[in-house]
């Protein structure tokens, strides 16, 4: 990515999560962007929900919320050319989100080979210091042209 | 002479299965959100993700949203997991079928972690997913299940997925 001040790279960072359909519907926000890391958060909605008696959001929520914060956090590295695409994604549901609250993740891309992105991931609901779901993740090293990918 | 109980007629039996099958989907708004139902064999069960275009991840290729392909593989491992249960209390009749039939179904089994493995693009057309229980404990149950498109022998995707059982 060009030289760019940190505004225009969030600003940036918000048109291309616009342009994402499933982050669109979904209600996705890029709360904060960083060289290889990200901050993207999924308000409560009804129509989220996974189980009707507790009124808790689906575990598939959360799956696409780490993706998408992952992915964003590889497009972000300093050294990343292009776009990405997910390799491989491991989930741990820690606990269930509490009902109505939003969900905030965190993605770093801790590690940038030639073809390969390392990604380790959390999501929240309001105390970080208390997660609902970790993830890590392997994600392709796309060329530049390809831009933001998101996932196969 | 031992006299048999006669079997129920073929529709009877095949609506009330299909019944608590669809009430099963509707009741969890974000399968309805995302456009995914179920089919069923017998007690075998084949998800399908109707294309919609709100599923899509990557507008350039264009492709599917990898959370999309993630949630969709969680959602039929879970609900094969949910029908598997279903399935025994309906068929062993008694108060408990009867609870099924009126809507009263066990608690959803719990994710307790997914990994999915990406074997190459969703592409922006309907797709459709088989779990496989490989294991089903009291406690812990294990399922692996595929997700296709065109040809069922190359899955776009596959995930491991460990549940926790409703305790009680």
């Amino acid at each position: 990515m060009v030289e760019m001040d940190e505004t225009a790279r969030l600003e940036l960072a918000r048109r291309m999560a616009a342009a994402i359909p499933h982050s669109v519907a979904l209600g996705m926000h890029v709360e904060a962007i960083g060289h290889g890391s990200a901050v993207i958060s999924v308000p409560y909605d009804e129509k989220l929900v996974g189980d009707p008696t507790t009124g808790v959001v689906h575990g598939g929520v959360i799956t696409a919320l780490l993706d998408g914060t992952a992915g964003t956090a590889v497009m972000t590295h300093p050294k990343a050319p292009g776009g990405t695409a997910t390799i491989d994604l491991r989930i741990d549901y820690m606990r269930a989100a509490r009902p109505g609250q939003t969900i905030t993740a965190h993605a770093e891309c801790y590690r940038l080979t030639r073809n390969v992105a390392f990604v380790r991931a959390y999501a929240h609901d309001g105390d970080p210091e208390d997660p609902v779901a970790q993830a890590n993740g392997a994600f392709t090293v796309e060329p530049r042209g390809t831009k933001i990918g998101e996932t196969a | 002479m031992n006299k048999r109980p006669r079997p129920e007629p073929v529709q009877v039996v095949k609506q009330r299965r299909d019944a608590a099958l669809a009430r099963l989907t509707t009741s969890v708004p974000y399968m309805q959100f995302m456009g995914m139902r179920f089919e069923r064999r017998g007690n075998e069960l084949t998800g399908i993700l109707d294309f919609s275009q709100h599923l899509i991840g990557n507008p350039m290729l264009p492709a599917l949203h990898g959370g999309a392909i993630g949630a969709f593989l969680e959602s039929t491992a879970q609900m094969t997991l949910m029908w598997n249960s279903v399935w025994d209390l309906m068929e062993n009749g008694g108060e408990a079928a009867q609870k099924i039939e009126a809507g009263d179904f066990p608690a959803w089994p719990k994710t307790i972690d997914i990994t999915v493995d990406y074997l190459r693009s969703g592409l922006p057309r309907d797709a459709y997913a088989r779990a496989e229980i490989t294991r089903a404990g009291r406690r812990y149950a294990s399922l692996r299940v595929m997700t296709w498109q065109d040809d069922v022998e190359k899955p776009f995707a596959e995930a491991l997925v460990h549940f926790l059982m409703p305790q009680g």
